[in-house]
């Protein structure tokens, strides 16, 4: 491609400052010129103008986080979608007349944050659970105990029982296995793409809830080596802050082939956002931009994931297990049973719908298949190959609540995990503007201002109730079907009916649809 | 006294735990004879020992490793040094592709040719610069990504007289680091953006510093390697996606 000349003399209007997202609406009658909206929104979308001591609004740097909003002591402020409407047309609808504008304007790649935001199919709504009615009583988990304690890591393809000393005895002992007293587990997402105090939250509620949470590729704050018995390390392809005394930090290391939220590419930390605390787990400079390349340059097929698989473990004496995460793209059954093959412990699969802290809108909303097909999919697969003991499939992208674990898990998958959904927890109002990383919340960011603004307390407080809730919404479905144990739902498809969907879905999910 | 282990017929993850049983007793030298592919040698050691190995570790001899210090004669094969932290790597010989692939501290000496993607995603964080020195030619993506550290390339003792000193998309994507090359090197073979570069005078002190250290290892003279001017590739950016996106 050739340069741009670039018109310089006359000032070049920006067409996407004309139509604004939101509205702020600021009640004149309610408003005390506290200015609390203005230190609390880090856009500068309220302004104090000093001389004529008034407050007024730029309605083009507002991103919809309500953060004001809520901070206003006297309810002043009301964020609107803005109400200028373009001319109804059914193909061209604003999103994509202000992207093109923006593109105009600015000539870059589009970018946003968070997990794909196409009204594709929703999977999970269009599956209904089953209930146990007259002929099989179900159980009532406050009374009987219900068991949702799931252990990931290879199983023996047969137990060898021996009897000695007059009790059983397995002849071998089992393969390493992790324990999780609820198989959710907090996904990937690395101290620099969220916050300290969101990692520290995460790990604290992990311990206390008996799960894992993972670091992301980032690195490992030196606050969190206590937390390793909960812990899951990442390897991505930039390797940044990985050295042995981090891959024997945690119980599990995960290699991170892909992600859901934009399969097929690696990632940046943009220098603006390596400070000094991240720099130092990172072990970059300072500002410097931290790239993950799209590949690892040492997997260029199966056998090299199998040499990377084994590097890890013989580095840190086979004492942790080799998970590897994948984006679920169009031939993820073949390639997880290759992922299996070349030794991993625990595949992870995730889906269309995955969040992340920053990905091109294009990749974000159009690349990949969703998760619920996708864990079908390869479930079945190895279960027709014979390997599916071999190692555990967790599952993750687009979960919103306890009833989509539980459909997932039915569906195939050993454990999910969870990422957004846990923002969600600490406050995020999905404004989809993680990559900023101003977050008004305090989530998002690393900016050390912001991040005061949730306390790992608060944020540790509101992950631990979310899965405690969830998990007992589990207990209670589990019971309805007349299960006792999760063990009993994985893959158990005929616990699960359609609605709504086509043969060849029902197919790929091995559901019937509701009636039959 | 080093510790002699014949490898004949070891499997690797037999002969890795026996180094490590060996390093827990105390042990800082060896001596591996035989050695025949057998792969991950002294992955992830962290301790200061010292290891001669005769014949040709396989892949990924070093990764992950924190201080020990490899002596090879012989080749090696892929994954030399992966993401390595700390110690030193001399081979006697060629080594293979993606030697050194994220190191971030420590050196290797090449004596001869190396394969393709090599040094790629080296980076440096404070007085932490991996050096990766090699004496024959290299293949495509030499240092790709590069985000710091020290790659200097001699092309002098290869056993491909007739190929260019580096294969194409020399340093492609770099955003840190340096590439010295002995000689010159055709613009085509560089990466997008990349140019040549003169060599200041801190560049020849820093240059004669590992290039001496280099020589000692293998038993070189230096002013015949200085004897050649050298050129240096630098990235023409360190915020390579700074203008990539619109809000
Ligand atoms: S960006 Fe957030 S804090 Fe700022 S005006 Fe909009 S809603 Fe309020
Ligand atoms: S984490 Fe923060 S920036 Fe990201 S969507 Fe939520 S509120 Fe917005």
């Amino acid at each position: 491609m050739g340069e741009k000349k670039t018109t310089k003399k006359k000032k070049v209007p920006q067409w996407a400052s004309f139509f604004p997202d939101f509205i702020i609406e600021r009640d004149p009658e309610k408003c005390i010129n506290c200015r609390i909206c203005v230190k609390e929104c880090s856009y500068g979308a309220h302004i104090w103008n000093a001389k004529k001591k008034e407050l007024s609004e730029d309605h083009t740097k507002c991103v919809g986080c309500h953060r004001c909003e809520a901070m206003c002591p006297t309810r002043a402020i009301v964020i609107r979608r803005n109400p200028s409407e373009f001319r109804e047309h059914a193909v061209w609808t604003p999103w994509f007349i202000k992207n093109v504008y923006k593109q105009a304007d600015q000539g870059g790649v589009l970018l946003t944050s968070t997990g794909c935001a196409v009204p594709f199919r929703n999977y999970f709504d269009h599956l209904v659970l089953d209930a146990c009615q007259v002929t099989n009583p179900p159980i009532d988990p406050l009374r009987e105990p219900m068991e949702l304690r799931t252990y990931l890591g290879p199983k023996p393809d047969a137990l060898e029982v021996e009897i000695k000393d007059g009790r059983f005895r397995l002849k071998e002992p089992l393969p390493r296995q992790i324990k999780l007293e609820v198989p959710i587990m907090f996904a990937a997402m690395s101290y620099g793409a969220i916050s300290l105090h969101v990692h520290q939250g995460l790990a604290r509620a992990a311990r206390d809830l008996g799960t894992l949470y993972n670091t992301g590729e980032g690195g490992l704050h030196a606050s969190l080596y206590e937390y390793g018995s909960n812990t899951i390390v990442q390897c991505a392809s930039g390797r940044f802050g990985l050295h042995v005394d981090y891959l024997n930090a945690g119980v599990a290391i995960e290699i991170k082939i892909g992600q859901g939220a934009k399969p097929g590419i690696g990632g940046h930390l943009p220098g603006e956002k390596v400070t000094e605390e991240i720099s130092k787990t990172r072990m970059i400079p300072v500002g410097a931009d931290a790239i993950s390349p799209a590949p690892h340059h040492d997997i260029y097929s199966i056998e090299d994931l199998r040499g990377l698989i084994f590097a890890l473990k013989e580095a840190t004496e086979y004492k942790k297990l080799v998970f590897v995460k994948i984006a679920a793209v169009h031939n993820v059954a073949a390639i997880a049973s290759g992922i299996v093959r070349a030794g991993a412990d625990v595949v992870v699969i995730d889906g269309l719908k995955g969040g992340t802290g920053a990905a091109p809108t294009m990749f974000r909303d159009y690349i990949g298949i969703p998760i619920e097909l996708a864990v079908a999919a390869v479930d079945q697969r190895l279960r027709e190959e014979g390997i599916r003991n071999r190692a555990s499939l967790v599952a993750s992208g687009g979960i919103r609540s306890s009833a989509d674990v539980i459909k997932l898990i039915a569906l195939g998958a050993d454990a999910v995990y969870i990422g957004t959904p846990a923002l969600i927890a600490c406050g995020c109002t999905m404004c989809q503007h993680c990559f900023t990383g101003k977050c008004p919340w305090g989530i998002a960011t690393n900016n050390p201002e912001l991040i005061k603004r949730l306390p790992p307390e608060v944020a540790y407080e509101k992950i631990y109730n979310l899965v405690h809730g969830w998990a007992h919404e589990m207990k209670e479905m589990l019971g309805a079907m007349g299960l006792n144990s999760i063990e009993s739902l994985r893959a158990n498809r005929d616990k699960l009916r359609a609605v709504g969907l086509t043969e060849t879905e029902m197919k790929i999910l091995g559901v019937k649809h509701a009636g039959e | 006294m080093a510790t002699e282990i014949d490898a004949k017929d070891i499997h690797y993850r037999d002969l890795n735990r026996l180094l490590r049983a060996k390093i827990e007793e105390g042990e800082r030298e060896f001596l591996l004879r035989n050695i025949n592919g057998q792969r991950y040698i002294a992955a992830g050691v962290s301790e200061k020992v010292r290891l001669e190995i005769y014949g040709t570790p396989g892949l990924d001899l070093g990764a992950f490793m924190r201080g020990p210090e490899i002596i090879v004669h012989g080749n090696t094969q892929d994954g030399t040094g992966n993401t390595m932290d700390e110690g030193k790597i001399v081979v006697h010989g060629m080594a293979g592709d993606v030697l050194g692939y994220a190191m971030r501290g420590g050196k290797i000496h090449v004596y001869s040719d190396v394969g393709y993607r090599v040094g790629i995603h080296m980076k440096a964080y404070m007085d932490k610069v991996p050096v990766i020195v090699i004496g024959g030619k290299a293949g495509d993506f030499l240092g790709e990504y590069m985000a710091g550290g020290i790659i200097i390339l001699l092309g002098m003792f290869s056993r491909y007289p007739e190929r260019p000193i580096a294969g194409i998309y020399l340093g492609t994507g770099m955003h840190g680091g340096t590439i010295y090359v002995r000689g010159q090197v055709s613009e085509t073979q560089l990466g997008l953006g990349l140019k040549p570069h003169k060599l200041t005078e801190e560049d020849e002190a820093l240059l004669r510093k590992h290039l001496s250290e280099y020589c000692e290892d293998f038993n070189l003279d230096l002013e015949e390697i200085m004897k050649e001017p050298f050129i240096k590739i630098e990235p023409y950016t360190h915020r390579p996606y700074g203008k990539l996106y619109a809000y």
